[in-house]
């Protein structure tokens, strides 16, 4: 490691080739953990009837594994439009902050290299590309080398995850089914951040989901009601413990928005 | 290899609305700071979401399911490894529905 010049002169931002294919060579380490994930989502989406053009088609141009699950989870035959659409939208909206996070990147970026690499964001290149921005790097192609990256690795992941579904015929009510209860389970442990901040919120969810689902209130309504009420609860927490408690130094509350637990997920 | 139109226009309105996100998120709170009220929901929507979608199965699930969740808890804590997690918790359901025979 040679250290950077102590007065770099030029601060400015790059985009090369160089970055982008270290930023997939750093994506290698990534695609093992990948695969169990991967594979429920391609199994889920044969047991649901989706083809495999289809599945492939949904991870290259959708790649939002947790969105994925969830709208394959409300699946029905024809395909349900709307529900797909309000799944994604409420997964991934924790996206919407991570560019914004990024700005000292991607505000030097124009035409493809910007919209491109923003539309392979993802948890894991959000959570590198601030780490390598942290530790002083300024070529931005690394945001988008991850993103790709990935990106195959998603691909590949979730076309073996169809091809096994389609060759063994999993019965209903396998264990391999937990595998989605699982994955968000496993997602919810990262994402957790003590039970001042969660617990109420996520507990007030789980119970009104329940018992909207017992109601027999149509398919996404129990998930989007809980969710909604749950998020609502947990802004209303954390605005009045804001409110009661001076903030220590001026300034340390308009910190840039952080995505969800860097670092955990596919 | 069949492509069926339903089902592609769902990918397509997933594809938009998640095209939305990554790329409109950057663009609109660029310019403009969402009220705090918003700000704080958008950061508490992904846990109460996963919440409200494991909740229901494991209510209604018998005590295998729960052994499948301590699991996955537990080895997420313990490895940090997604992929790893979600095996163990499979392998634990797994083995406790052999037992309940």
């Amino acid at each position: 490691m040679e250290g950077p010049a102590p007065h770099a002169p030029d601060r400015r931002v790059i985009f090369t080739r160089a970055g982008i294919l270290r930023g997939a060579r750093d994506t290698l380490p990534l695609w093992l953990g990948m695969l169990p994930f991967g594979l429920v989502v391609g199994i889920i989406a044969d047991a649901k009837g989706l083809t495999f053009l289809e599945t492939v088609l949904m991870s290259a141009i959708v790649y939002a594994g947790a969105a994925q699950l969830l709208a394959l989870e409300l699946w029905t035959d024809p395909a349900p439009i709307g529900a797909a659409a309000l799944a994604a939208l409420v997964v991934n909206i924790r996206m919407a902050p991570m560019g914004a996070a990024l700005a000292g990147w991607l505000d030097r970026l124009r035409g493809w290299r910007l919209w491109g690499t923003l539309a392979t964001m993802v948890d894991h290149s959000f959570a590198m590309a601030v780490r390598e921005q942290r530790a002083g790097g300024r070529d931005a192609g690394y945001l988008l080398g991850v993103g790709l990256g990935l990106w195959v690795a998603w691909l590949l992941c979730t076309a073996i995850g169809h091809l096994a579904g389609s060759a063994v015929r999993v019965p209903p009510g396998h264990p391999l089914y937990f595998a989605s209860v699982a994955a968000f389970l496993s997602i919810m442990v990262g994402l957790w951040r003590g039970p001042r901040v969660d617990l109420g919120p996520w507990v007030v969810a789980g119970l009104l989901a329940v018992a909207a689902h017992r109601a027999g209130l149509p398919a996404p309504v129990p998930l989007l009601g809980g969710t909604l009420a749950g998020a609502a609860l947990g802004a209303w927490i954390e605005l009045r413990d804001q409110a009661r408690r001076p903030p220590p130094a001026a300034g340390s509350a308009a910190s840039a928005p952080q995505g969800p637990a860097p670092g955990d997920r596919g | 290899m069949e492509l069926r139109l339903d089902v592609l226009l769902a990918i397509l309105a997933m594809t938009v609305v998640t095209y939305a996100c990554r790329a409109g998120g950057y663009a609109v709170l660029r310019a403009v700071r969402p009220p705090p009220f918003v700000d704080a929901m958008l950061r508490h929507l992904p846990g109460a979401l996963f919440a409200a979608y494991v909740a229901p199965p494991l209510v209604a699930g018998s005590w295998p399911a729960w052994i499948g969740a301590l699991a996955v808890v537990g080895v997420q804590l313990g490895t940090r490894n997604l992929g790893v997690a979600i095996c163990a918790g499979v392998a634990a359901v797994w083995g406790a529905q052999a037992l309940a025979g």
